[in-house]
């Protein structure tokens, strides 16, 4: 599969053959081959029981549909938190730079009267200025990625309450073309929103320009191996800051969909993004320690949240129970990534 | 080892560049309040500073500060729930020899000992927005009693659903029992004529008009995402309790999406701008409005006062603390309950 573009660590011993061995230790080699195999089983599963357990008020397209339009936030955010945890980083500002990036959006439109397509322009662009802030300070000063953006998530934070003096614009007042990825459009019977469409777009992109393209190629060597990927030729500094920028321009596209999903534009406004996005990467079988992972598996991984969210409320548990859950599926996802890393061991 | 060098050099240039400019921004934080003048020093600690009540408190502190010439230190937790910042806003204020300390406590018994401090080493600690537990831990209280606020939308509540069924969602902060959220819930339901049961706990009634209960983070996303839940798994909903005024904007997005918009009540709590509004163009039914700048002004009055004259406020009314007001904002009054109108409301909201 495309997962060979990935470049082996020089180091790895020769894997046994799975046919020679045990179900189990088949299992753990399938999963090594395929990461996006143990988050669509768990997603495969969980769906299952709730449709089980619940009822038919968890599987009709309605709820369906209303997960997706849950997830789409922590799911963008989380593309842009998958880029930075390939190359072995992790961004703690990226819930900062979406909520800037969409205060932004939202005063420029309603207070500044700029045009609406300005507006929106001018807080992606921002939120790839952000990004472009974390790459420098990762490539330039060397500041690891967990002490540079944890900076700057309180810069970011900080700078958006000045911004918009805590205040918030209120759905009635903000501009059509603002909120539009919130609308919907029927698609076999159930509505879909547009934004819902453009994440599931933008997670194809991304899979493409990480599969497909020299960029991704770069970018999974210099997660998997810096100083490999160095004494390579490819300019690892370069290669980074590209993702920063990248990752930035995300969250302000998410920024976008955020204004659409809750109407108004609130500098309160996902203050859980970072830790989400972090969770979704996570359950989505991409490792913390960079090199390994797909970036569909982030989608899957929040889906999976959304799922076990819906699927709990419906069945009236306590919502601590939600916390508690996805608390324990973190767990049992890294557990899994160790184990399953032992294959080349 | 020169490329090393190089880069030594710059990340030199790069912290001395971030503290010049943090020293820079201290500087002029000093230059507003004057230092070596005798203004007496008061301070205000709230829970955060992100949100708009908090923002609005401070600002109507400011404002009264320079009025009676008293210089205003102002601190925040990080959260609703931080006390260690608090403490640490208190011992500095004691430290820097305040005269008086406005707090609104994130945890209204575990700062009770940094405010004893505070107090032996002479400081008034005046409690804002909500009471310490024991209340007598301070030497007064200006607050919104929450319970009557909820009291005031539940009765309003009543009175708009008399001849239908009411199937009751609620829209709660959090999962945690915090007491704001206790006082609001409960006063709601005791407003609308229901057995609380244990009115130290949400959650516990057994009441067949409550079809659903949801937590939201007091914000637009999670009154958003609880709704839906909600109207998932009870299409019948009528009635909704929310919070505050953000989780019922969030709420009412996905009324309208599910087109319920009609059919739907939606009652809340806390008079900002956005939430009157939301009052006047129909999407809320009902808000109990609270004044945090008129808690934040009277506040710095007294502590400036205590500081010309040792005066310190009369502790008032039965509850204990002086209340500074709730008004049930509303376009359509029922009848035998006070209200006002929402062009009333938009005159005095905040925020």
């Amino acid at each position: 599969m495309a997962h060979d573009t990935v470049p082996q660590h020089a180091a790895d011993p020769p894997i046994t053959r799975p046919e020679q061995r045990g179900p189990l230790a088949r299992g753990q080699a399938a999963l090594h081959t395929k990461p996006l195999l143990g988050p669509l089983v768990v997603l495969l599963l969980a769906s299952l029981f709730f449709s089980v357990w619940v009822g038919s008020r968890f599987s009709d397209p309605l709820n369906i549909s209303l997960i997706v339009q849950q997830v789409q936030i922590i799911g963008m955010v989380g593309i842009a938190q998958t880029l930075i945890v390939l190359t072995a980083g992790i961004d703690l500002s990226v819930g900062a730079i979406t909520v800037l990036a969409s205060v932004v959006m939202g005063k420029a439109a309603v207070d500044h009267g700029l045009p609406v397509p300005l507006a929106l322009m001018l807080g992606v662009v921002i939120g790839g200025v952000c990004g472009g802030l974390n790459g420098m300070l990762v490539t330039r000063f060397r500041i690891p990625p967990f002490i540079a953006t944890l900076g700057t998530l309180s810069v970011f934070s900080a700078l958006t309450l000045f911004y918009s003096r805590s205040e918030t614009i209120r759905a009635q007042d903000v501009p059509p073309l603002l909120s539009w990825p919130g609308r919907s459009i029927d698609v076999l019977g159930t509505d879909v929103t547009y934004s819902s469409l453009l994440m599931i777009g933008a997670f194809a992109a991304v899979a493409y320009l990480l599969r497909g393209t020299a960029w991704g190629a770069h970018l999974h060597a210099v997660g998997d191996n810096r100083e490999g990927a160095r004494l390579s030729g490819i300019r690892t500094g370069r290669v980074l800051l590209s993702v920063y920028v990248v990752a930035g321009l995300i969250c302000g596209l998410a920024a976008w969909f955020l204004i659409g999903r809750i109407g108004s534009v609130s500098p309160q406004a996902g203050e859980n993004l970072n830790l989400q996005s972090i969770t979704a990467v996570v359950i989505g079988g991409t490792s913390l320690f960079g090199g390994r992972g797909h970036v569909l598996g982030t989608l899957l991984g929040s889906l999976i949240v959304g799922v076990f969210s819906s699927g709990l409320a419906l069945s009236g548990v306590d919502a601590l129970w939600q916390v508690f859950t996805v608390g324990v599926l973190v767990i049992v996802a890294v557990a899994a990534d160790q184990w399953i890393r032992k294959v080349a061991a | 080892m020169a490329h090393r060098v190089k880069l030594r050099h710059r990340a030199l240039a790069a912290s001395s560049a971030g503290i010049g400019l943090t020293l820079l921004l201290t500087s002029c934080g000093n230059g507003i309040s004057g230092q070596g003048d005798d203004k007496p020093i008061v301070g205000l600690v709230t829970k955060t500073d992100d949100n708009p009540f908090y923002v609005k408190m401070r600002e109507g502190a400011q404002k009264k500060a320079r009025e009676l010439g008293v210089d205003l230190r102002t601190f925040a937790g990080k959260g609703q729930a931080d006390n260690d910042s608090q403490v640490k806003a208190i011992e500095n204020l004691v430290a820097a020899g305040a005269k008086g300390i406005l707090i609104t406590p994130a945890d209204s018994g575990a700062i009770i000992p940094a405010i004893d401090r505070a107090r032996k080493a002479g400081v008034m600690v005046i409690a804002l927005d909500s009471p310490t537990e024991p209340a007598s831990a301070v030497d007064a209280t200006f607050a919104t009693d929450n319970r009557l606020a909820g009291r005031m939308i539940g009765t309003w509540a009543k009175g708009q659903m008399a001849g239908k069924r009411p199937r009751i969602a609620l829209l709660d902060l959090s999962s945690e029992q915090v007491k704001v959220d206790i006082l609001r819930n409960q006063g709601f339901l005791e407003g609308f004529g229901i057995d609380v049961r244990d009115p130290k706990r949400i959650g516990d009634e057994r009441d067949s008009r409550i079809v659903g209960r949801e937590v939201t983070g007091a914000n637009e996303e999670g009154g958003r995402d609880a709704m839906e839940k909600l109207l998932q798994k009870n299409g019948s909903i009528n009635l909704v309790y929310t919070i505050n005024e953000p989780a019922a904007a969030g709420a009412y997005q996905a009324i309208k999406a599910a087109g319920k918009q009609k059919d739907i009540t939606i009652v809340s709590i806390d008079g900002g701008c956005p939430g009157v509004k939301n009052v006047a163009s129909g999407a809320i039914g009902a808000t109990s409005m609270q004044f945090p700048v008129k808690m934040a002004a009277e506040g710095v009055a007294a502590a400036a006062a205590h500081a010309k004259d040792g005066d310190k406020p009369a502790a008032s009314s039965e509850q204990g603390f002086t209340n500074t007001g709730v008004s049930l904002i509303t376009d359509t009054p029922v009848s035998g309950l006070e209200s006002k109108k929402s062009d009333w409301g938009l005159r005095h909201c905040w925020g």
